[in-house]
């Protein structure tokens, strides 16, 4: 990671001061924290708290792609968009909640779908991914995008009171593929709609995630490449499953297939992603 | 002999195929679930002829979507 010359103001240390008192991070680590570059997919479930603490933790650059628009059922569990917010698009309200939070921080909205066009393009110059998507399209497009790119990426999924986490660093684990070959088909698994989700388990599982990139950009601790971390709600159970890697992984196999991004039409816990 | 399966230490038969602990276990939609069998992937068409021996730990790991929507 590039060492950017940063400096803090007396404001900023103040706003920082229980992250930099953290043996962990100390004033380096939020040095790279400022110079960090983080970009959320989906402005969500899982976005909403992982950009509010990310933007909180004072991450220089928050990119939110995100090509909906705020719904009242919405906000059940989407905690960076208000009632106020209804009918605007996610990539702006969320902008307009960071800045609220945290105006240190720069946010760049993408009020696009992200696609096997664009996505290569949307996560250069980022150092770490946050897949906050519902639908399994969007996450093994983005996981294909990531390990194609080299891009280090924290995929996430949510059901009922379910969740379960995983990192991908190049070089260190496997990846998405590694553990789920390809999307399932439409029917085969049900969506939160129909299921439904308990909000406050977005909120775990985003929180989760948006350490994962704090631990990422600081190096403090250990990530979760190799393990999945599975979390139940209705029983209170956290397990961390080792993972190993898939050698005939088509995207980060010895003899990879796939070697440019693929859309899929396969929508999985809402709506599928209009045109793809 | 006991294997553990998802964390928890179980008693099943000797030689029994990975197919049919996946109907023992109850698994929901096994033709998506991934199973891992201490430090390796079973392929979907390996199920059936693979057999577990004592000491064995295996995870099904399903898919899970949500998030955003
Ligand atoms: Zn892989």
């Amino acid at each position: 990671m590039a060492e950017a010359p940063v400096t803090f103001s007396p404001a900023e240390l103040e706003r920082y001061s229980r992250n930099i008192i953290l043996r962990e991070i100390g004033a380096k680590g939020q040095k790279r924290l400022k110079a960090g570059k983080v970009l959320i997919v989906g402005a969500g479930g899982l976005g909403s708290p992982a950009a509010l603490y990310l933007a909180a933790a004072g991450v220089g650059v928050l990119g939110i792609a995100d090509g909906d628009s705020v719904d009242l059922s919405n906000l059940q569990r989407q905690v960076i968009h208000a009632t106020s917010g209804v009918g605007t698009p996610k990539a702006l309200s969320a902008r307009e909640a960071i800045r609220a939070l945290n105006p240190e921080v720069e946010v760049r909205a993408f009020e696009g779908r992200l696609a096997a066009s664009n996505i290569l393009e949307a996560l250069e110059g980022y150092d770490f991914v946050l897949d906050g998507t519902d639908n399994f399209a969007a996450k093994f497009l983005i996981n294909d995008a990531c390990v194609i790119a080299s891009k280090p990426f924290s995929h996430a999924g949510i059901i009922r009171w379910q969740g379960q986490l995983m990192t991908y660093v190049p070089g260190r684990g496997p990846c998405y593929r590694c553990v789920f070959r390809q999307p399932p088909p439409p029917e085969a698994v049900p969506t939160c709609r129909e299921a439904g989700v308990i909000g406050a388990l977005a909120g775990v599982i985003g929180c989760l995630q948006a350490l994962e990139a704090v631990k990422y950009l600081t190096g403090a601790g250990e990530l979760l490449t190799g393990s999945l971390l599975t979390y139940d709600a209705l029983k209170s159970d956290f397990r961390k499953v080792r993972l190993p890697r898939r050698p005939s992984c088509p995207a980060c196999g010895e003899e990879r297939t796939i070697l440019a991004p693929e859309d899929y039409g396969i929508p999985a816990c809402g709506i599928a992603p209009p045109g793809a | 002999m006991e294997i553990t399966v998802g964390g928890l230490k179980k008693e099943y038969r000797e030689g029994l195929s990975v197919a049919e602990l996946i109907r023992l276990e109850k698994v929901e939609t096994p033709e998506y679930v991934t199973v891992a069998l201490n430090d390796e992937f079973v392929e979907g068409g390996d199920t059936e002829t693979r057999s577990l021996k004592e000491g064995d730990s295996v995870e099904f790991l399903y898919f899970m979507g949500g998030g955003r929507g």
